[in-house]
């Protein structure tokens, strides 16, 4: 490594000789100046290679001999100028077996993916020209092609053990990200569905009719509003009744704590979904048992509609959350309160505490400081919380000052029925810009407190 | 002024006892309801009391001759066993390498991790059906393992890799020094170490397509590709009057398993969820 370094006065031509020959043939300044010769072909090879791709993918030996009159990039472009050219103009002609834009622009994304690749390697190429002549001018001697793959073994060994992770990664979440947010962009929904009609560009169009546009910006804030209203309140709910019903269950006059636990851990360890499901016939209005039961006792008169009055609909969904919700938060407490040291209580008696305040200022603060980060967790959770919304009501009942979402619809839920029922697919992907700053921020703040962030 | 005191603490106890029997109750009695749906006689909702009138195993027997329930249950197995499968292995040798080497761009890559790992993978549903329509995978449940694994990698990586730096690396140096490979010392010293969070990784994985409907809704299409998720839910889904009990019988034999798996490994899967709340 002390090679590498500069010493300030040294005159460097030789390195920045080898760098801008590999600027233009790579390897050439790793063959001809430092005398690894193996390495520069096999650099100059994988030059070679890429530019096969675009030569024999596209039409351009037929363009070189003069056999097309009218070139263009959508007939005759190679791998990656076919790519560059369908991301920029997501397609020219419309119709079945024309330009269907959004896989244009998906092949588009990739292109640019694999291109981002080979630039970083490329990079590469030139700094190792530049080092490994300033290696070469200092000790005159040739660092062997097998020598360098074994020291080039050694720094490379993370990466091949990360590939595979990495392409599933960038193909099944970065990729379609960047999607997404390129769909923000564009006008493609239901008016511009391909491969029947093409899908344009639009700037900022749709961010500035979410903000101007009357019905775009009411729903939006009213459904923004909601979302936070139910991911604090579903929040606390839980955390709270989980801290309760473990402070119950350690009270010394329990008996049968285990029982009472196993019982009350079950809507933890049932699947949410089929629980939600559950629920949601359980509560249902008109022929649902819980409703019924209310009649015949005699409490209310007509069967309650739990899930198709608005307001109703938002406290139940709340309520059969606090079900789902409080057992994780008691277990964890649990744990907690038994780690408390017994001695603080029996020190807090001494100086005549009453119980109330033991729990203010001993058992409160204990907790939370040990359950906080799991409570923001749930909360920034909450704001994703799809389940609830989505199998107890559909974002119902319907509602007549929104645009396309129900009274209880959540911005995650609000997203899934652009998508799949209305196909907004340009506002949908507006709304996710919205809601990943949203979260992000959140877990980022919360991340930004705790020691891991530090230790990277 | 004695028997007064007595009196009171016996109040509180008779109120936490109070509470905890009717907190018990609340939580028992969806469970008992669904559970005694599926003996009920009838098929519909409307007929479905909390109190079975009689008792019959007929729900059962047209969810395994009217429904195709024996298939999506074995769809949805074969993509969990899969699903678990990839992804631990992928997460283990990832959260390894990112734990034990150092490499360039370390530490941007894992907060690009991070920040991912908000993001949940079906919001990005319209570019995913682009992707795998592309790729000619619609409808085949490689797909879907596809899918959970990559979703799975960034959040799994930060929890294990938290993991995995708690193993004291003198382990992996002795075994260096007596000639172990890294590889080696990877099988040999770090997955043995690593049993509650493989135990962690490999339940909430193999949970994934049992619990979720949007993607398998989204991605696989006919009945004979249904996840049981899917099909339970398009059972109720506006004839709740037709197939509800059917539909009772069902979620009870999916619910049983998984509740107890989950109350088996509680103890792993609570250390998990705490570790990834505090990120390591």
């Amino acid at each position: 490594m002390e090679d590498e370094e500069y010493i300030v006065g040294e005159p460097i031509y030789y390195e920045v000789l080898s760098a801008f020959m590999s600027i233009f043939i790579w390897g050439s300044g790793q063959f001809f100046l430092c005398k690894q010769r193996l390495k520069g072909i096999l650099l100059f090879a994988i030059q070679l290679i890429i530019i096969a791709i675009e030569i024999f993918t596209g039409y351009w030996p037929e363009y070189f001999a003069g056999q097309i009159e009218h070139f263009n990039f959508r007939l005759y472009g190679g791998y990656f100028t076919h790519g560059i050219w369908g991301l920029v103009t997501l397609g020219q002609y419309k119709g079945a077996g024309n330009d269907h834009s959004t896989v244009l622009m998906l092949n588009g994304i990739i292109c640019c993916i694999v291109i981002f690749f080979i630039l970083v390697f490329y990079i590469c190429n030139i700094v190792d020209a530049f080092n490994q002549a300033r290696i070469y001018r200092r000790t005159k001697k040739k660092t062997s092609s097998k020598e360098y793959a074994k020291q080039l073994y050694r720094e490379i060994f993370p990466y091949i053990f990360l590939t595979p992770a990495l392409l599933m990664v960038i193909f099944i979440v970065i990729m379609p990200i960047i999607f997404s947010v390129l769909t923000a962009f564009t006008n493609y929904n239901r008016n511009h569905m391909p491969p029947g009609n093409l899908v344009d560009w639009v700037g900022i169009e749709n961010f500035k009719n979410l903000l101007h546009s009357p019905i775009w910006s009411s729903t939006f804030f009213g459904v923004f509003k909601w979302t936070i209203i139910w991911a604090v309140v579903a929040t606390t709910t839980t955390y709270f009744l989980g801290m309760f019903q473990a402070i119950l269950l350690n009270h010394p006059s329990v008996r049968f704590k285990s029982l009472y636990r196993g019982i009350m851990i079950l809507p933890w360890a049932i699947p949410q979904m089929i629980s939600l499901m559950v629920f949601k016939n359980l509560l249902n209005g008109q022929f649902g048992p819980v409703s019924a039961l209310l009649v015949k006792i005699g409490v209310t008169k007509e069967r309650v509609m739990f899930l198709s009055d608005p307001a109703l609909a938002k406290f139940t969904i709340i309520m059969v959350n606090l079900w789902l919700g409080f057992p994780i938060f008691m277990i964890m407490i649990q744990g907690v309160l038994s780690n408390i040291n017994n001695e603080l209580y029996e020190a807090a008696a001494i100086d005549g505490a009453t119980s109330w305040q033991k729990f203010y200022k001993i058992t409160f603060p204990l907790v939370f400081r040990a359950t906080s980060p799991l409570v923001v967790m749930t909360f920034a959770s909450n704001f994703n919380g799809f389940g609830s919304v989505f199998f107890l009501t559909e974002g119902g009942p319907a509602n007549p000052d929104y645009n396309f979402a129900g009274s209880t619809d959540i911005l995650i839920s609000w997203i899934y029925q652009l998508t799949l029922e209305h196909k907004m697919y340009n506002m949908a992907a507006v709304m996710c810009i919205m809601l990943f700053i949203l979260i992000g921020g959140i877990s980022l703040w919360n991340f930004k407190r705790t020691s891991a962030f530090k230790e990277v | 002024m004695k028997t007064k005191r007595f009196k009171k603490s016996d109040v509180v106890a008779f109120l936490i006892n109070a509470e905890l029997i009717l907190t018990s109750i609340l939580v028992i009695v969806p469970v008992i309801w669904i559970v005694s749906s599926s003996f009920n006689n009838g098929t519909s909702l409307i007929t479905s009391g909390f109190l079975p009138k009689s008792f019959t195993l007929d729900n059962y027997r047209r969810l395994f001759h009217e429904t195709s329930y024996i298939v999506w249950f074995c769809n949805t197995f074969e993509i969990a066993i899969l699903n678990m499968i990839v992804s631990v292995s992928l997460i283990m040798i990832s959260a390894w390498t990112v734990s034990r080497f150092y490499f360039k761009w370390k530490k941007a890559g894992m907060l690009t991790m991070l920040v991912l790992s908000m993001f949940p993978t079906f919001l990005s549903m319209t570019a995913m059906y682009t992707l795998f329509v592309t790729l000619g995978l619609i409808g085949k449940p490689i797909a879907l393992v596809m899918i959970y694994t990559g979703g799975a990698i960034p959040y799994n990586v930060w929890l294990v890799k938290g993991y995995l730096d708690g193993i004291s690396k003198e382990l992996d140096e002795a075994a260096y020094v007596d000639g172990c490979s890294r590889i080696k010392s990877f099988f040999l010293i770090v997955l043995p170490l690593s049993k509650p969070i493989i135990v962690y990784c490999a339940v909430s994985q193999f949970m994934m397509p049992w619990m979720d409907y949007i993607l398998p809704n989204l991605l696989l299409s006919g009945d004979d590709n249904k996840t049981v998720a899917v099909g339970l839910y398009s059972l109720i889904h506006g004839h709740e009057n037709l197939y509800f009990t059917t539909f009772a019988a069902g979620a009870v034999i999916v619910a049983i398993p998984i509740t107890v798996i989950y109350l088996l490994f509680q103890k792993f899967l609570v250390q998990g969820i705490s570790a990834g709340a505090n990120k390591g």
